[in-house]
């Protein structure tokens, strides 16, 4: 794999689930690079479609999932992976982490039996090796007392600790690339400071790529070098994440930034974004976000917007996004 | 109170995009939409309602007399003179005798499960709702119960009380009660931890209104549907009853009887011989099926 | 007149005017609403020998006619067992509650169901907040159904209350809560609250489970619904900036005891606490240019169960001290302001902390 090549590449993701009754278009044509280094966030609402992208990264998808696009990881053609080589990139070359360590880890095994099974079974290192290495990775996520802890049942830890071993777990095979599926949303607001601030350390140390997928704005400004904020399974405005922030091009990324409540003063309403996200198994014709947009005209019902990259690195799906005036 | 438009202007009233635009049902009738469109749970539940319908109308149905008795036409094979399905080891007609048999059959398999359901609901509901020493109370109660196979049990009872089908249709009921008080406490315990519940509570609310209005509704669904698996294993064991001895008396048609009386004669006709325990059999995988499919159509996660 | 007593009587004018009395109201706009004395719920933990979860350990406080008080707290601090406490919906183990000037469930006060028609709460949005086999429209009348209100009235109080909330009771009311969205079914969760008229309300997490837009337009509607209906409100959560934006005034619980209370900008601009400092430093910034290189505090709130001696936050505070282990601070007021409390040893002279000052700025 060339360095230029990236980490992730995903052009017109298409993921739809067929069920008994009604199809739901979960994603609608998403597309994204991330080179390595980098760390991506994705940013959307329940609804989004924005856990269903990260999981078609590593094709974890139920069965009934229709996924058509082109999704590139870590260098290999993931949609066209079968049995073996799909395993071996996932925790592999990929790896990921999710949002309730709970549930993630299995409560029968101890958390170095976890580490070390997927250790062993990516590099067939050897019992002792493969507990010396879960004892270095307890370690580098900062685990206190990580000898004692590698004898430890997943119940014996706080959430905190819970969600560090799984990080653990998830670097155990140096992956290039990690991605993050709400890893902090369950967690208090002290512990989440300490995830946030540890993962990115590691990920600059190890020179990781990251795709982390959130919901608050406040979580993709510590942790995201760029952000695609998704709406109803598309991608609707992409960018750095300074500059999205200060400046959000899109109505829905303006209207986020305005209802996230961060010291607004306390006699004022908040300025909420009216109405409630679409049914995913009925989308409007046109501009999903448009019954809901301040800023709606007559084109937007007509026709999806397209994209529009106002500024080089910037990209907005609004028709009311002009190029020129940023020429 | 004043109706002032202080209140921001309402959101969710905006056009259609917020309103649900897939129709209303409620959760039965989804339920029964599932059921229409189950190819499989509709072709058996027909089979069901025949063999019920057939055991219902069996005085119309039947060609001959279930109690008349032939000499010479013992032990026939099927299609000798117009006798369908043969005849027994007395002379009478084998399909006279099975339809007539299905209704002793089904009624000792039907009601017991329903008075089972209710009784055994009944204290399962008050186990889960109440807790502590109530519970305990009954469940070691059942767990008492439990302890016997259920055929050893039905059997004990219903020797103990002389036999017959009032008393195989009791012993089959208390049979059935221990099990059904547990899926009933077991769902009733999970509801009774839900927010819904202690917000019912929080507007001081009486434990009866609460179980009424909230909890009813969403034990049923699983009580309903272990009732219906278990109106098999019923028709199974009321024709073990009654093939031992402990269901209905000789000359009423019975299939578990039919079974028993036809055991020695299986190397003379060994078809007709087997048709009561075909039916027995049919019957008890049918309903089995049907209540399967019908787990199936309720159990979704909304 | 003297400028200075213009404005004193001018300031009491308006004290007593934005307090608009309930018809219910007994105790008269001075008496607070609700108080809280020394309540406490340990939970025995089974098979650990008598341990048992310290849930609520002594929490007092008080809650004014018209304000909002806040309650902010990480997991394992007891806010949720301290709503349930406050509706008896738990029933403490020791402490009182006085409701407008009654005790509650005592001799010579107010029943619990009493309390319960002047006081409703508010669920987080989760999928068993609503009966699943219930339209919409039987959740929100139930309540009035079950305080003596006949069916059919019942019914109108749910359209008009389901209307108030923002949503349209013809649309709304016969649908089931999985066909709602999680943001019209915390609007129904709030009409359900209301439909009693109460008189104070307690919000268990309200919009903890909702989307951040969504989230916003329920601030918005609570605030709106408080005016118009001379609301007071317990507003329970875990999320700093919600709390902030929505209180009057804060109270923060750790490991089920008050650590701080006072108003909501006096707390946010001068915390006194260590763990209201780490709490509030510990907010993103939502300026990555900002961005915090080392966390303000390490370590999970620790588990109720088995509390530390004497403070319960000296295992993750910077300025533990022998004395902090010996004995558990008591709420001390800073500088002299009896509205803002703080439970430190460092804010009591008198307590041998090293760093103790008699009150800071």
């Amino acid at each position: 794999m060339s360095n230029t090549e990236p980490l992730a590449e995903v052009r017109d993701l298409q993921v739809s689930f067929v069920g008994r009754e009604n199809t739901v278009h979960a994603v609608n044509g998403v597309s994204f690079t991330v080179n390595p280094g980098e760390v991506l966030c994705i940013l959307g609402e329940s609804g989004s479609g924005k856990s269903v992208t990260l999981r078609a990264l590593m094709r974890l998808l139920p069965p009934q999932a229709k996924i058509e696009g082109t999704v590139r990881a870590a260098g290999q053609d993931v949609l066209a992976l079968k049995g073996k080589a799909l395993r071996d990139l996932r925790g592999g070359a990929v790896s990921m982490i999710f949002q309730e360590p709970m549930t993630a880890l299995d409560p029968v095994y101890t958390v170095g039996q976890q580490i070390g099974e997927t250790i062993r079974r990516h590099t067939g290192a050897s019992h002792a090796q493969a507990r010396a290495r879960a004892l270095d990775l307890l370690n580098l996520v900062r685990i206190p007392s990580a000898e004692r802890r590698l004898d430890a049942y997943p119940h014996e830890l706080s959430g905190g600790l819970r969600q560090r071993a799984m990080i653990a777990m998830a670097l155990s095979c140096d992956p290039k690339l990690l991605l993050a599926d709400e890893p902090t949303t369950a967690l208090d607001a002290t512990v989440q400071i300490q995830v946030l601030i540890l993962l990115r350390k590691i990920q600059r140390e190890l020179g990781m790529g990251m795709i982390f997928v959130t919901h608050d704005l406040g979580v993709a400004a510590e942790i995201a070098d760029t952000v695609a904020v998704m709406y109803a399974g598309r991608v609707i405005e992409s960018g750095p994440v300074g500059r999205i922030m200060s400046d959000p091009l899109h109505p829905y990324t303006a209207g986020l930034l305005s209802s996230t409540v961060h010291g607004q003063p306390r006699d004022q309403d908040i300025d909420a974004i009216p109405g409630s996200p679409p049914d995913m198994r009925r989308l409007p014709t046109g501009c999903a976000f448009a019954p809901r947009c301040p800023r709606r005209r007559d084109g937007c019902r007509t026709a999806i917007p397209a994209e529009r990259f106002p500024e080089p690195n910037r990209m907005a799906a609004c028709i009311a996004v002009d190029e020129a005036a940023f020429a | 109170m004043s109706q002032t438009a202080t209140l921001p202007a309402s959101p969710d009233t905006f056009e259609d995009q917020a309103a649900p635009e897939t129709k209303i049902r409620s959760y039965w009738q989804s339920v029964g939409y599932r059921l229409r469109h189950d190819k499989m749970t509709i072709f058996f539940g027909s089979i069901v309602i025949l063999i019920v319908l057939a055991a219902i109308f069996a005085p119309l149905l039947a060609p001959f007399d279930p109690y008349k008795e032939s000499i010479i036409g013992r032990l026939k094979p099927m299609g000798w003179r117009n006798h369908t399905l043969g005849t027994d080891e007395l002379g009478r007609d084998m399909l006279t005798r099975l339809l007539y048999g299905g209704r002793v059959s089904l009624l000792m398999g039907i009601v017991p499960v329903i008075f089972a359901t209710c009784v055994g609901g009944m204290l399962g509901v008050i186990a889960g709702f109440m807790g502590g020493r109530v519970n305990t109370g009954i469940m070691r109660t059942m767990d008492v119960f439990y302890a016997f196979p259920s055929v050893l049990l039905a059997v004990a009872i219903s020797g103990a009380m002389g036999g017959g089908m009032l008393n195989g249709m009791l012993a089959l009921t208390l049979v059935f009660i221990p099990p059904m008080c547990r899926v009933a406490e077991t769902a009733t315990t999970q509801v009774r931890s839900l927010d819904f519940i202690e917000a019912a509570r929080a507007t001081g609310a009486g434990t009866f209104i609460i179980v009424r209005h909230h909890v009813l509704g969403n034990v049923l669904g699983p009580v309903f549907i272990y009732a219906s698996s278990l109106v098999s294993v019923s028709i199974l064991l009321a024709s073990g009853l009654s093939f031992l001895g402990l269901g209905v008396r000789p000359p009423t048609a019975d299939w578990g009887l039919m079974l028993s009386t036809l055991r020695q004669s299986i190397y003379v006709v060994p078809v007709v011989c087997a048709l009561p325990g075909l039916a027995i059999f049919v019957t008890s995988i049918c309903f089995n099926l049907v209540s399967d499919g019908l787990r199936a159509a309720m159990d979704v996660r909304m | 007149m003297l400028d200075s007593q213009m404005e004193a009587l001018t300031d009491m004018a308006t004290a007593s005017a934005t307090v608009e009395l309930d018809p219910r109201d007994r105790g008269g706009a001075q008496q607070p609403l609700l108080i809280v004395r020394d309540l406490l719920k340990h939970f025995p933990v089974k098979g650990t020998g008598g341990k048992s979860v310290q849930a609520v350990d002594g929490v007092s406080f008080e809650v004014q006619k018209g304000e909002t008080l806040g309650i902010v707290g990480e997991s394992g601090c007891g806010k949720s067992t301290l709503a349930r406490l406050l509706l008896h919906l738990i029933r403490p183990d020791s402490g009182e509650l006085v409701f407008d000037g009654d005790p509650v469930d005592a001799p010579r006060g107010i029943t619990v169901s009493a309390l319960r028609r002047q006081v409703q709460m508010v669920f987080q949005d989760s999928y068993s907040s609503l009966n699943p086999r219930m339209p919409v429209r039987d959740s929100v009348a139930f309540g009035p159904f079950v305080q003596d209100t006949p069916k059919l009235q019942a019914r109108e109080i749910a359209r008009d209350m389901l209307a108030k909330v923002g949503l349209n009771p013809d649309q709304f009311g016969p649908r089931y809560p999985h066909e709602l969205s999680g943001g019209q079914k915390q609007r129904v969760n709030i009409a359900r609250a209301l439909a009693t008229n109460p008189r104070m309300v307690i919000l268990d997490e309200p919009v903890s489970a909702l989307d951040k837009s969504v989230e916003a337009q329920v601030l918005n509607l609570l605030r709106a619904l408080k005016r118009q209906f001379n609301l007071t409100y317990v507003f329970i959560s875990h999320d700093l900036m919600v709390v902030r934006y929505i209180s009057d005034r804060v109270l923060v619980m750790y490991l089920g005891r008050v650590v701080e209370l006072g108003p909501s900008e006096k707390i946010f601009s001068a915390p006194q606490h260590p763990y209201t400092r780490a709490l509030l430093a510990s907010q993103p910034s939502m300026d990555p240019a900002r961005r915090m290189e080392e966390p303000p505090i390490t370590g999970d709130p620790p588990n109720p169960i088995d509390p530390p001696s004497g403070c319960r936050f000296r295992t993750r505070c910077s300025f533990a001290e022998a004395v902090c282990e010996a004995s558990s601070p008591g709420l001390a007021s800073i500088g002299g302001d009896t509205a803002h409390v703080a439970a430190c040893h460092m804010l009591d002279r008198a307590s041998g902390h090293s760093l103790a000052t008699a009150g800071s700025a």
